[in-house]
């Protein structure tokens, strides 16, 4: 994962200007307002980087707006003419407008990235971490959800099973029902955990709106929580994609 | 006119153009020989000069041993990837390749890498426009299939170093084509744009906003398109020939030149008609004969454009699209004229096609479109902003040979990720990275791009130093790296080892060989084409002057066309390519009236009942134009 620049509350908004290295009018951020010339980068973390809080729930039509407005002023295309330091200048900016809009457009990603800056790690739950941990025989940081354990341990008998009839040449169509039907709990499950997600941003963004009334326990809480429900899901989404594998091989 | 031009060039497999925007509107430049293509054909002729062009495209059937074709095929790929290509193209691996070399194609008795080929076609295109323009072109804008991975990137980048040329941008192929469709229809919609090459296959998908065209998803396959299925047909015809004959002409390289003529021929006309004729002689004076239907021909097609179906489903899927959502298909590539080609793509995207523009011109028109916007742009360019994605994803290689992604299919570049490294021992200097582009899982299935050697970490004990390594794919889709030790703020020194292609230091050794001539060949050229405009100009004089408009000039008139034809003689056998000029424009001045007056004269006839081609026009002295003479046959 990428570490973060900043610490949130410290950085400078874009809002924040500051004076223009070319022109040294005082109204730059990403490029100055006054002659258009693309500024050096500063170190901020995404939010910052669209003048955005911190806050989960983000209006995505603003942003794509927002997105395209900058592309047409630090896109490497428009700035071809400049000198080298003005390329480099607009190469870095584009990346880190392209990558921050990739990240805060998607709400799951975006809350990763929050959880990310509030210093949570989440689980390795990505298919090349399960295929290294299978690979290397490490023990993977992966936990079974208490409340999914009978589940998930009757439905992996249920998928050798399977494996074991499909390599055989055998075809149980009773089997395939009951995975399906448990396929399909699992999927439930997966968009219950959303809507807890979505309390999670709620809490998290009136937390923000509060401003330095919020204290840091309550912070780590609601994080904590948010990490919580994300670990189950991906977990959620492994195993319907495990399903999936064992029922179309 | 402008010293700072900035061409577009499709750099194709089977075809290769330049063009630039006139004005407002993207024209593509014809070489001398008129035509707008430059078949992507290099030989060498008898002196061992190299031949680019229809000019090479006799010699490959004459001296097939000379001459290459398809090499967009072998940009940037090492010799254990090609041995499928080896089995269909008649390519000449250099015997004697090192393990880790870069290929090299044998030419005669001379080898070339295939960046060095490519750059041959590159600096053809370059003279056509230098020609055009009469000023060195030295800037350029090179169009890639989207689905080209870093190393195949690079190298093209490469050949343009070599042919003398500072690439400004590489612009995917499809959406070079999108920007020429959009130039005049400035919409807002979502846009497919199918695009079936020589040898490259092509999908992508674009969201098009108040000028921004903004790339969802891309796929492709680039090693699919016109070319497998001349291999399908040239196969079938030595099939026959070996089964009938008892011959086997798959060693004798003029014969299956001869036949690939043939079949391509064979291919195109039924585009057009329902049944062809492939007829063509064998060495010995028996002549191959077959009737082909278009039916029978679609058939044998079918699987090859199947092919097609699979990425552009998976490009749907990433974009989150159903075929319904797309407004506008865009069909790009001289293989989409295949009628079962077109009804193919209708299927899929339940759409007719659009295919206004000229399918091997438009990519070209793009480019030069794409060379305004970076140039500053113009009122036709205004507001037009191109924003394209990676179309593969990046890897780095984590204990057990397993693909850790750290940059995804479809992002928009440019795009960047960071990684954090750190040692395994006490006092360790070094740590490499091994970089993949790929979708599969485990290393080894993936592309290896490169290996980067971190070097002069500071001595500390393991696991204390903390590399920052940024992983940076700039708007031409190629891979930069950048490292720094965090705990000394250190810049680390990087050393690259491309997996696949040429280093810094081999790319100069190849310019300057080229470069030693280059101002010297230029101004040379400039003077050939000046003496031969020259004696355009003044043979069409020597007819003006039997014309019965000549009569009508006063004597002061005619002495001054006598002069400046006596200067214009004199000039013609100098070395002055200028003098040469200038002259000539003088001429062209001097004799306006004597032009229009044959004008007149030609109206008049057509005026009392004459036919305007009946006409004996006589021949007007013509303004420079970039055209050679036309050929009658």
């Amino acid at each position: 994962m990428t570490e973060s620049l900043a610490t949130i509350g410290t950085r400078p908004l874009p809002e924040e200007t500051h004076s223009c290295w070319s022109c040294g009018s005082m109204r730059a951020a990403h490029f100055c307002e006054s002659c258009g010339k693309v500024q050096p980068p500063q170190p901020v973390d995404y939010f910052a980087f669209f003048g955005l809080p911190p806050k989960l729930n983000l209006d995505v039509a603003t942003l794509e707006k927002d997105f395209y407005e900058l592309s047409r002023r630090l896109h490497p295309d428009l700035n071809a003419r400049g000198g080298s330091r003005v390329q480099e200048w607009s190469l870095e900016q584009s990346s880190m407008l392209n990558d921050a809009y990739r990240t805060l457009r998607d709400p799951i990603k975006r809350t990763e990235y929050l959880l990310h800056l509030e210093g949570m790690e989440l689980e390795e739950q990505s298919k090349s971490a399960t295929e290294q941990a299978r690979a290397t025989g490490e023990v993977k940081k992966q936990i079974v959800p208490p409340d999914l354990l009978e589940e998930v341990f009757e439905l992996n008998m249920q998928l050798e099973e399977l494996r074991t009839q499909k390599k055989m040449g055998e075809d149980d169509p009773a089997l395939i029902e009951e995975i399906g039907k448990q396929k399909l709990a699992l999927e439930e499950k997966h968009e219950a955990l959303l809507d807890e997600l979505k309390a999670g941003w709620k809490a998290w963004d009136a937390l923000i709106d509060r401003g330095s009334a919020a204290n840091a326990v309550e912070r780590a809480q609601i994080t904590g929580q948010m990490v919580d429900v994300l670990n189950r899901r991906n977990y959620i989404r492994n195993l319907v994609r495990d399903v999936n594998e064992a029922l179309e091989s | 006119m402008s010293s700072d031009h900035i061409v577009g060039i499709d750099l194709g497999t089977t075809n290769s153009l330049v063009a630039f925007m006139q004005g407002e509107t993207p024209v593509v430049i014809p070489g001398e020989d008129g035509s707008n293509l430059v078949p992507s054909v290099v030989a060498l002729d008898a002196g061992n000069q190299p031949v680019i062009g229809n000019a090479a495209r006799n010699l490959l059937i004459e001296t097939p041993e000379r001459a290459v074709y398809s090499i967009k095929r072998l940009m940037g790929r090492g010799v254990e990837d090609i041995q499928e290509e080896l089995k269909l193209f008649p390519f000449r691996v250099a015997e004697d390749l090192q393990p880790g070399e870069v290929l090299r194609i044998r030419l005669g008795d001379k080898t070339f890498t295939p960046p060095e080929i490519s750059a041959l076609i590159l600096r053809q295109l370059k003279r056509n426009a230098e020609r055009y323009f009469g000023e060195a072109v030295t800037k350029a804008v090179i169009t890639v299939p989207a689905y080209f991975n870093d190393a195949q990137r690079q190298a093209t980048k490469d050949a343009g170093r070599i042919a003398g040329l500072e690439v400004l941008r590489l612009v995917n192929e499809p959406t070079a084509a999108s920007l020429a469709y959009g130039l005049d229809k400035k919409q807002n919609g979502i846009v497919a744009v199918y695009d079936l090459g020589g040898g490259t296959f092509d999908i992508s998908i674009l969201k098009l906003h108040d000028g921004i065209f903004e790339v969802i998803a891309t796929n492709g396959d680039t090693h699919l398109g016109g070319d497998d299925i001349d291999n399908l047909l040239i196969t079938i015809a030595l099939d026959d020939i070996r089964g009938d004959l008892g011959i086997d002409l798959r060693r004798n390289a003029e014969a299956v030149q001869a036949i690939r003529k043939a079949v391509i021929d064979a291919k195109i006309a039924l585009s057009a008609q329902p049944s062809v004729k492939l007829d063509f002689e064998l060495p010995g004076g028996k002549r191959y004969q077959r009737e082909i239907t278009r039916e029978q021909f679609e058939q044998l097609i079918q699987p090859i454009i199947d092919r097609t179906v699979g990425p552009c489903k998976q490009a749907l899927k990433d974009a989150n699209l159903k075929p319904e959502q797309i407004d506008e298909v865009v069909l790009v590539g001289g293989s989409t004229r295949i009628p079962k080609v077109r009804a193919l793509v209708k299927e899929m995207f339940r759409r007719e096609p659009h295919t206004d523009l000229n399918p091997d011109e438009v990519v070209a028109l793009g480019a030069a479109v794409q060379a305004v916007i970076l140039g500053g742009g113009s009122q036709a360019t205004q507001n037009m902003l191109l924003l394209d994605v990676t179309p593969l994803s990046l890897g780095i290689e984590v204990a057990g040979g397993v693909t850790d992604k750290i940059i995804l299919r479809n992002s928009t570049i440019p795009a960047s990720a960071t990684q954090f490294y750190t040692t395994q021992i006490d006092g360790q200097a070094n740590v490499a990275i091994h970089v993949l582009q790929g979708e599969r899982e485990l290393a080894k299935d993936c592309r290896s791009l490169a290996r980067f050697d971190l070097k002069g970490i500071p001595p500390m004990a393991a696991g204390i130093p903390r590399v920052e390594v940024k992983f940076l794919i700039d708007a031409n889709g190629i891979l930069n790296v950048s490292a720094r030790e965090q705990r000394s703020g250190k810049q680390a020194d990087i050393q690259v080892q491309p997996s696949y292609g040429l280093t810094d230091e081999q790319v100069e050794g190849m310019i300057l060989d080229s470069f030693d001539n280059a101002e010297e060949d230029f101004r040379r050229r400039q003077v050939i084409e000046a003496r031969n405009e020259a004696a355009t100009i003044l043979a069409a004089l020597d007819k003006g002057k039997k014309s019965v408009a000549w009569a009508e000039l006063t004597s002061d008139e005619k002495k001054q066309i006598a002069r400046m034809e006596k200067v214009l003689v004199a000039a013609k056998d100098e070395d002055d390519y200028q003098a040469i000029r200038q002259a000539i424009d003088a001429l062209n001045q001097g004799t306006m009236r004597l032009a229009e007056l044959m004008m007149d004269t030609a109206v008049s006839s057509a005026l009392k009942g004459k036919k305007m081609d009946e006409t004996d026009l006589g021949e007007g002295p013509t303004p420079p134009h970039p055209m050679a003479p036309p050929e009658f046959q």
